[in-house]
């Protein structure tokens, strides 16, 4: 039979899907006409660069296929054997019981009549529910799609996301520079191009960009590291691990001790205070408060000079290292490579690390932050990108089907309720729960002061979690907490609709088979959710809109989220309402109809072709990210988020004072006293450290930062190929087990070879068994095992405290925040012991 | 004629395997015959068929580590032992110089399987047959890349025809090494980067308790037949890399108002030499 060939997107990327006899036989990256493609060129030092007309989509998304056909997909409608929702519920055996098939109907019965028994019985507030961060790309079918436009017509309690990849910038970069737009990541704009044209040095701190790859946006960037690095520009990369990235660019390792960067960053500004190697113009005009830092920084306020000797002593790197970076780095025009996509390493995910990422900025603005080749890039965004033509993302507010102009109707959800996602167990198994803040804080500095607390006043307990997707084993910290709250019977109910069985699933009553992105209609652009991280598609040599075609139908007996949405809407009455008699289709031109695309290609051609590429005009005018500010003027990058650009304030940051604060502003207004996040950046010991008691007990530290051959959890435990790459998982007798690093001395130490089965522990977690590699990447003391393993495998099902053999580090990381008004969380300090696994 | 082959650039690669992973979704599954039969796919009890496998060489010791990656695809032997092996023909060389298992003829030759030095041919259990890369002559017949090459967000891998020689292959040929040359069947694959030994240090002087790493410092290393120059960088780290295993070397390191340095070092496995401190005489 004919072959046929689908377009679709993946949040790694867009792809053509070859399909044959009703299977998918091939995912290979989007064959577009190369006459569509019209590559931007960029002049430096009398060579041009300029992309190959290709889409470099991420390695794991070659592992499409076997994804979707796995044997690990849920396949039909399931009820756990010993849930009665009219008798006996056992919820103490989630996790432990096995499942049985059950048909659509009855599935849906019992869940609609469940949501109808909470809703009536407690309040819509009783209801919970959340999704996982990207298991499936497109608009109409996102987490941010059926689910809310149900839920928010339901009313139901929300759960405030935490920005968990970049905490430290969140919570504490915003009170230095603004961004919080952006969430406390730097606008990107034209930044290759500036730094092929001005660059000489490259530091990349905390930022792994050729693992963490932009999040979504592919490989596209690598070409760009490889062209900084044949034109000589220095690298360094401080990390306690020499990161993939550090191996494909050479240059120098720096590996202090976790918990110490800022310890090290405040020596470099000792050195450049001391030898006067900064822009005291920049210091004057652009930022405001910088004395106080200069006081604490000399040890004129607490006798403690922050020299490079000190900080040797708390990292661990050599003092001499410490002050040669600091020389080179105010000699050479220096990009800093921390924070922006892709640098979110550990720094900014540990016990105050507010303080780092404030840091990264003042050091920045020390030497002229947006001047020329200054800047702080994570080195995968800042193409260059047609920004004129707007196309929604899921993130924006239009981009959802919830509340888009796509929708006739767009329904409020009426519950003030809110739960704060690291911490929803300890809320749930033992209220009172409060904290500070709306999760991510995108409209202001103040909604992070706002003070929360569960449950809230004239709402209920939650007595019913729907969740989506099912993850947080390997991604949320102490996840035996997470165990505990699914076997509590305050939990009456417990829903899980997915794809895949993953480390939730089994934790479920009733669980519901969705199907993937290449089983059902929808569209997207690549690379990019826009919301906070507007135009983060720049990330992409090439702008692509991508037609998600259906290339199958749903597999087994899954449906589409929309489809199992809409059912529950019509069985609890609102049908109608819920579709607007609209096909998951007729959304997706929808959102074609509200975008700028229609003038320049029709619903029928995008529908056919499927795709689109906006290619970067001939007339094209970079406009280097922060060079307005710079040079004090009006911001002329397209910003969209920027709340002063369109006023008469437009040449300031969204800082209080519109300029870099050494001494913040909006934390002097609204805590003072706070000794944790003070108002000008400070060293502070961790509370679990190299430097805590605990550490007589277990005195190696997990670094456990986002993995490099899957993205968050998905692709693991369903690819089976990803398990022959021996930097993902290890196979030993026959079970593919999950990698941790460990520095020879500490091996020997322990008796532990290269392939041994290994338990990893502390007072969190009896133990989580991986593979030693044993290896000079990670310097003594630190053990390097990526987060987000997808399998959770506990040797006794059920069992909270068991041994869990698939990887789940999580287990072991504190759900202790950062610091107290900073609830972000901080798996990186956290600290255990190893040792050798014989079962 | 065309003659095909592929340049791959150690270098550049950055190992993410995303070749791997194409090889792996076009094969698995998937016959294009005549060219080849499926790979049985993952979940099958014989999978494990890496038609590209990738190496990971890691090299020195904390904090002077060096890691590589090489693909290792079918490397398209001129005395390729994989035609001896076979019988009635069933591995041949085509026109373009690729060399293919024909997988009717090759029915029930496990020898084709067990004769490659490379460990790059598959037996297939259950079809009965060898299998390996065949450099996507499916997709090449139709003007296509192969899938590791357009998988490859680099060019670390190319592929080009050595009679052309403005081809980047035939240029790259002139000065690539081969994979195991020692194995003397002349693969046509060629390579650039190959992980090899390096010496290194970090060059300090004191004063008092403080240190200074020192740059500029002229550090000479010498063997029978060849000497190398460099000078150490910003931290005081010097490198010598692409050296010969198990080779005696004379470094010498010298500094204006120093007295020199001397070391003898054997490339046993890659020396890190530490810290060295620069003194008067």
């Amino acid at each position: 039979m004919a072959e046929q060939t689908f377009t679709n997107l993946t949040n790694a990327g867009p792809v053509s899907v070859t399909v044959r006899d009703d299977k998918i036989i091939r995912v290979r990256p989007l064959a577009a006409d190369p006459d569509d493609f019209k590559p931007w060129s960029i002049e430096a030092d009398g060579k041009t660069y300029s992309p190959p007309k290709k889409f470099n989509i991420s390695p794991f998304a070659f592992g499409e296929r076997e994804r979707i056909y796995s044997d690990n997909r849920i396949k039909y409608p399931m009820k756990r054997v010993d849930f009665d929702p009219n008798g006996e519920r056992n919820p103490q055996n989630r996790g432990k019981s096995e499942f049985e098939r059950i048909s659509w109907d009855e599935a849906l019965d019992i869940v609609s009549g469940e949501l109808k028994r909470v809703s009536d019985t407690y309040g819509p507030s009783a209801i919970s529910g959340m999704t996982s961060s990207h298991h499936n790309w497109g608009i109409v079918g996102y987490k941010m799609g059926p689910f809310w436009r149900f839920f928010n017509q339901l009313g139901f309690t929300p759960v405030f996301d935490n920005p968990d990849s970049w905490e430290g910038w969140h919570w504490g970069a915003t009170h230095t520079y603004g961004f919080y737009w952006r969430l406390g990541m730097p606008e990107q704009y034209d930044l290759l191009e500036d730094s092929l044209k001005n660059a000489e040095m490259i530091v990349y701190w905390s930022n792994d960009p050729d693992s963490t790859r932009g999040i979504y946006t592919g490989q596209d960037s690598a070409i760009w590291r490889q062209w900084l690095k044949e034109k000589d520009v220095e690298m360094v990369f401080i990390d306690p691990f020499q990161n993939y990235t550090a191996t494909a660019m050479e240059g120098k390792w720096i590996a202090p001790r976790i918990g110490t960067d800022t310890a090290m960053a405040l020596a470099v500004a000792y050195v450049w205070l001391s030898e006067g190697t900064y822009d005291k113009d920049y210091i004057e005009s652009r930022t405001v408060g910088f004395d106080n830092f200069k006081d604490y920084v000399l040890g004129s306020t607490d006798n403690k000079p922050k020299t490079p000797e000190w900080a040797s002593q708390e990292s661990g790197v050599p003092a001499r290292t410490i002050t040669a970076l600091a020389r080179q780095w105010a000699k050479k025009r220096t990009v800093l490579s921390a924070g922006a996509r892709g640098g979110e390493g550990g720094a900014c995910r540990q016990a105050f690390g507010t303080e780092w990422a404030r840091l990264m900025v003042l050091l920045q603005a020390m030497q002229g932050l947006g001047k020329p080749g200054v800047s702080i890039w994570g080195t995968t965004m800042g193409a260059p990108f047609d920004a004129s033509i707007w196309f929604p993302g899921y993130a924006d507010p239009d981009g959802k089907m919830s509340t888009s102009r796509a929708a006739d109707r767009q329904p409020k959800n009426p519950t003030p309720q809110r739960l704060y996602r690291p911490d929803v167990p300890d809320a749930i198994l033992n209220p009172p729960y409060s904290w500070l803040g709306e999760g991510f804080c995108g409209q202001s500095l103040e909604q992070q002061f706002i003070p929360y607390t569960y449950p809230a006043e004239g709402c209920s307990e939650i007595k019913l979690w729907y969740r989506y997707g099912g993850s947080f084993m390997g991604t949320m910290n102490d996840t035996t907490k997470w165990v505990d709250m699914y076997q509590s019977p305050k939990l009456e109910f417990v829903i899980n609709q997915d794809c895949w069985w993953q480390s939730e699933t089994r934790m479920a009553d009733i669980i519901l088979p969705a199907c993937t992105h290449m089983e059902r209609e929808d569209l997207g652009e690549w690379g990019t959710g826009n919301g906070y991280t507007q135009h983060a598609s720049n990330g992409c040599n090439f702008r692509v809109i991508v037609r998600q075609q259906k290339c199958i139908e749903p597999l087994w007996e899954s449906k589409s989220d929309y489809d199992i949405f809409s059912a529950l809407a019509d069985r609890l009455g609102f049908g109608e309402d819920f579709t607007e008699g609209k096909t998951d289709k007729d959304w997706a031109k929808a959102f074609f109809d509200i975008s700028d695309l229609p003038e320049h290609i029709s619903w029928e051609e995008f529908d056919e072709k499927g795709y689109y590429i906006i290619n970067v005009p001939d007339d094209y005018e970079p406009t280097p990210s922060l060079r307005w500010f710079a040079e004090d003027r009006n911001c002329d990058t397209p910003d969209l988020g920027n709340p002063k650009r369109t006023s008469n304030e437009a040449n300031q940051l969204g800082t209080y004072s519109g300029k870099i604060e050494f001494t913040s502003e909006s934390l002097s207004e609204h805590f003072p006293d706070d000794e944790e996040r003070p108002v000008s950046p400070r060293y502070i010991d961790s509370w679990e450290g190299h430097k805590s008691p605990l550490a007589d007990k277990y005195p190696l530290q997990l670094l456990s930062p986002h993995p490099r051959f899957t993205f968050h959890t998905h692709y693991d435990g369903h690819t089976p190929s990803l398990d022959d790459i021996p930097g993902h998982r290890l196979k030993i007798d026959g079970y593919a087990y999950w990698p941790a690093r460990i520095n020879p001395e500490d091996a020997a130490a322990r008796g532990i070879k290269d392939g041994d089965i290994v338990k990893l522990y502390n007072d969190r977690a009896a133990g989580v068994l991986c593979a030693a590699v044993i290896t000079g990447r990670v310097r003594p003391g630190i053990i390097h095992a990526y987060a987000s393993s997808g399998v959770y495998d506990p040797l006794e099902p059920g069992e909270p405290n068991s041994i869990d053999r698939g990887g789940c580090v999580a287990m072991l990381t504190p759900t202790k925040l950062m610091s107290k008004n900073v609830p972000g969380m901080a798996p990186n300090s956290c600290l255990i012991e190893i040792e050798r696994w014989e079962a | 004629m065309t003659k095909y082959s592929m340049i791959v650039d150690v270098d550049k690669c950055t190992g993410c395997y995303a070749c791997f992973l194409a090889c792996r979704d076009e094969f698995q599954g998937n016959d294009y015959l005549p060219h080849s039969v499926a790979q049985p796919t993952s979940t099958d009890s014989m999978a494990g068929q890496n038609w590209i496998r990738v190496e990971e060489t890691e090299r020195g010791t904390f904090p002077k580590v060096k890691v590589s990656y090489t693909p290792i695809m079918c490397q398209q032997c001129e005395d390729a032992p994989c035609i001896d092996a076979a019988t009635d023909g069933a591995v041949y060389r085509r026109e373009d110089g690729i060399v293919m298992i024909d997988p009717e003829k090759a029915a029930g030759q496990k020898a084709i399987a067990d004769s490659c030095p490379y460990d790059l041919i598959f037996w297939n259990e259950e079809k009965a047959v060898a299998q390996k890369c065949t450099f996507c002559t499916h997709l090449l017949d139709k003007n296509e890349q192969p899938r590791c090459i357009e998988a490859c967000p680099v060019a670390a891998i190319q592929i080009g025809d050595l009679d052309d020689p403005n081809s980047v292959v035939a240029k790259a040929a002139k000065e690539g090494e081969q994979l195991n040359p020692e194995f003397g069947i002349n693969p046509l694959v060629s390579y650039a980067g190959l992980p090899k030994k390096f010496v290194t240090g970090e060059v300090i002087v004191k004063d008092g308790d403080a240190e200074e790493c020192v740059a500029g410092v002229s550090v000479t290393l010498k063997s029978d037949d060849q000497e190398r120059a460099t000078v150490t960088n910003t931290f005081g780290d010097f490198e010598f890399d692409g050296l010969t295993a198990d080779s005696n070397y004379t470094l010498v390191i010298s500094h204006d108002g120093y007295a020199p340095i001397e070391r003898t070092v054997k490339t046993e496995s890659d020396v890190n030499l530490g810290v060295i401190e620069l003194g008067i005489g």
